[in-house]
């Protein structure tokens, strides 16, 4: 249970999240992340440290570096990663939700009879 | 409080249903997954194809500042009843998963309100388990415009 509140804390930080992004794509050394943001290196170690304790991501030792990379066998069972996957579902049906709700109020007041049709 | 957007993923099955009630007539619901603009508008992402008809393909993506592509998705349409349903393939390369079947039901519950269930299969259980230990991966394109606020400031 412990994993999973951490899981959550850890995704809803957007420097976090922007963190994840950079490293899905490709294992990083934590310098190569921190060149990506404006706040301190210690800001940004602190934050692969805490992604790195809910093993979202992982260590990778090559030579004298420590890359990072992206761990998706860091949640054990579907239970576990399956809110984070429904959270982005909802914010993109949330997303869907308003824009068409904004078309609606627009196309009543364009056509003045709530006649409405795509344009 | 009861969720809007609920996710079934049964053990030991190759697929996944999702479900969300709307605040929205269903004729809306349906056009904002066949109409472009709308479409690439509630996705986040910059669409390179879009043609909603049988057959037909689409394509979107989204890339960071450096254009390099941070996420994507292409299928075909393969069938689809105007307020009722839409058949589609999906898939992400940049995951390099196999394409999955998506099968789109649209429902009217009230004048104002609607429901989607999506099916989606996909070609095994492990391929199936892969994509919902991606969750972070495929939200790239919302992580995106932080990132790319953050990117901009530097």
């Amino acid at each position: 249970m412990k994993l999973r509140r951490d899981v959550f804390q850890a995704i809803s930080d957007p420097t976090r999240r922007a963190i994840i992004t950079l490293v899905a794509m490709q294992a990083m050394t934590p310098t190569a992340i921190a060149e990506n943001f404006d706040s301190s290196r210690q800001t940004i170690s602190k934050h692969i440290q805490i992604l790195a304790e809910c093993q979202i991501l992982e260590q990778e030792q090559t030579g004298r570096e420590i890359y990072y990379r992206l761990n998706p066998n860091g949640m054990k069972d579907i239970a576990d990663f399956i809110e984070p996957f429904r959270q982005l579902w909802d914010k993109r049906f949330d997303n869907l939700e308003s824009i068409m709700k904004s078309k609606i109020i627009s196309s009543v007041r364009l056509k003045g009879s709530g006649h409405e049709h795509k344009k | 409080m009861e969720q809007k957007t609920k996710v079934f993923a049964e053990d030991g099955k190759q697929e996944i249903q999702i479900t969300r009630h709307f605040d929205l007539p269903v004729e809306s619901l349906y056009n904002a997954f066949v109409d472009k603009d709308l479409f690439a508008q509630w996705m986040g992402s910059d669409l390179i194809e879009f043609e909603f008809k049988q057959y037909g393909k689409y394509h979107f993506e989204k890339r960071n500042p450096k254009g390099d592509v941070i996420f994507n998705g292409k299928g075909t349409f393969h069938g689809f009843i105007p307020n009722t349903s839409i058949v589609r393939t999906f898939e992400m390369d940049v995951f390099s998963l196999p394409a999955q079947l998506e099968f789109l039901d649209f429902k009217s519950l009230t004048d104002e309100t609607s429901k989607l269930t999506m099916h989606v299969i996909f070609k095994s259980v492990e391929i199936r388990n892969e994509l919902l230990k991606k969750p972070f991966a495929q939200g790239l394109n919302m992580a995106h415009n932080k990132l790319e606020e953050i990117i901009k400031k530097v």
